[in-house]
């Protein structure tokens, strides 16, 4: 038993290494004097991280990545929110169906995606790249909106709304009174899940975005191309840290297994 | 009263869902008759061009053949590793904590940290030089290799997470059960235990597999203009030499190929597993 033991500890701490070492090994090169990406790297500074601040590329890049992942999940919700309502809450036929559109864009490879993005709707209408961004990551967000919600609802028992309405509350006050705070972490878990994949998303962005408009993972790709300096490892550890400070935000909050 | 009611729900449901028919119902449909209508009446000449292509046949064999590749080495370290922390860990929120941190970090980090490990100057051709494996830096990047390393780093945690999933619900005391009723550790693991968490190992390989079917920024970094995928030859053959023909009937196939895949897996699964 002790030996079996060992051995699974083994495999699980070399398995951890593979998973976060090459992590750790971007964070250490971020502080080297060396002007060529290395590690183990020589002496310290913070030259890089100073740089890649000033970078005004970067600096726009993570705004609109931002901005957009924001937007995009703001307005998952808006649409994602009432349809998982109706879903638990109203018997009506094809609901199945709904639920399947309403979670379908995660079946759909992102850069498949990306790609009839583009050439059906971007082409067709004519779209600047902010809308078609937008369109583009709010579809990556309704499914994590839907997901999350519904099995949440699930667990809402609606005799509570019920006896709202019959004490005499409206429905719709019944809804923002009684029904989502009853669903807020779950609405919460939905969006950090939604915000962070929309971030990181490369494969849409790569067909949508346009010159001079980039999205960070983008501008990121199309530096390292060219470049090879410290500078992205800077970058790249401030966006860890980024990750751990969200992750520490939700085991605070909600607890880590809500949003896994 | 039904009629009212009808149309709330109806009202709730109506803006998502022509979102998504209209903005990804509507350009799939598009995509499928585009690839199959290539000049106004039906034909499959796209496909019997595409697969007639050496270079298409090479690239996707190779997406299948990695995907697959990244998916069994996943489930051969994922599997030891979630059974440690779901049966033995004493810290295993931390630990899950720890697999959820890379899945949470950008691929574009991940797969660049591996330019830096597995770059000419990098740590590990150091370490081959400084050996004396070898007496000059080895090429470890732009090839399968690489994209392989790039690949099970980045789908491990999700192979993980859903084997600790089931493997939480398996009560220990069916193990204790089959050690008292005369069964070995080893025994009990290969009759109990491991037949209860295939199901896990089966959503982890699908989740594996469509993963690395799909992914486009680790075989852009990773990979070499020589080891192209299913993912990468899309964007090639759309945005750098604008053949949107080409690049939707590849897109189909790369879409069909990764459901049937899946649906094997599952299928099989089925078969293997009483449980389900």
């Amino acid at each position: 038993m002790r030996k079996k033991n060992g051995a699974l500890m083994l495999i699980t701490a070399l398995v951890y290494v593979f998973l976060i070492g090459p992590l750790l090994v971007i964070a250490a090169a971020s502080f080297s004097e060396t002007k060529a990406l290395k590690f183990p790297g020589q002496g310290f500074t913070l030259e890089w991280y100073r740089k890649v601040l000033t970078m005004s590329s970067f600096i726009s890049a993570a705004k609109l990545s931002i901005v957009i992942a924001l937007a995009a999940t703001a307005i998952a919700l808006l649409l994602g929110l009432p349809a998982a309502y109706a879903l638990n809450r109203y018997k009506f036929r094809g609901k199945e169906t709904i639920k399947t559109l309403f979670l379908s864009p995660v079946l759909i490879p992102c850069i498949v995606l990306g790609f009839i993005m583009l050439r059906y709707v971007v082409n067709l209408y004519n779209l600047e790249v902010i809308p078609s961004l937008l369109i583009g990551h709010t579809l990556l967000s309704i499914p994590y909106v839907m997901r999350v919600v519904t099995s949440s609802l699930a667990n809402f028992d609606f005799a509570v709304e019920e006896a709202a309405c019959s004490l005499g509350a409206t429905r719709v006050y019944t809804f923002f009174h009684i029904v989502l705070p009853n669903i807020k972490s779950g609405i919460a878990s939905a969006c950090i899940m939604s915000v962070i994949n929309s971030f990181n998303n490369v494969s849409l962005s790569a067909f949508l975005t346009g010159p001079g408009v980039n999205m960070l993972p983008i501008e990121i790709m199309s530096y390292v191309e060219y470049h090879f300096d410290p500078t992205i490892a800077a970058l790249a550890t401030i966006l860890m840290l980024a990750t751990l400070g969200v992750m520490l935000l939700i085991e605070k909050t909600l607890g880590l297994q809500s949003v896994v | 009263m039904s009629r009212t009611k009808n149309a709330v729900w109806l009202l709730l449901i109506l803006p998502g869902t022509l979102f998504v028919i209209l903005f990804m119902l509507v350009p799939l449909f598009s995509l499928c008759l585009t690839s199959f209508f290539p000049d106004q009446s039906f034909s499959l000449s796209s496909y019997f061009r595409l697969f007639g292509d050496a270079y298409f046949q090479q690239t996707f064999m190779r997406s299948i053949r990695l995907s697959l590749l990244s998916t069994l080495v996943c489930a051969l370290l994922g599997y030891p590793t979630a059974y440690y922390i779901s049966k033995f860990s004493r810290h295993k929120g931390m630990m899950m904590a720890f697999a959820v941190f890379p899945m949470f970090t950008s691929p574009v980090v991940r797969s660049f940290s591996w330019m830096v490990i597995l770059g000419k100057r990098g740590i590990v051709n150091n370490f081959l030089v400084w050996s004396g494996l070898f007496a000059k830096p080895q090429d470890l990047l732009y090839n399968e290799f690489s994209m392989t390393v790039g690949f099970v780093q980045l789908f491990l945690p999700q192979m993980i997470l859903s084997l600790i999933g089931v493997m939480d619900n398996i009560p220990d005391d069916l193990t204790l059960a089959a050690g008292n009723l005369g069964a070995t550790k080893l025994g009990s693991f290969f009759h109990v235990v491991f037949p209860l968490s295939i199901s896990g190992l089966v959503t982890g390989s699908v989740l594996v597999f469509t993963g690395c079917m799909t992914a486009y920024t680790t075989p852009q970094l990773l990979g070499g203009t020589d080891t192209r995928v299913l993912s990468t030859m899309v964007y090639q053959y759309a945005m750098s030499l604008r053949d949107w023909t080409q690049a939707s009937v590849v897109a189909v196939v790369m879409i069909v190929a990764t459901m049937v895949i899946s649906s094997v897996f599952n299928s099989v699964s089925r078969k293997i597993n009483p449980m389900a």
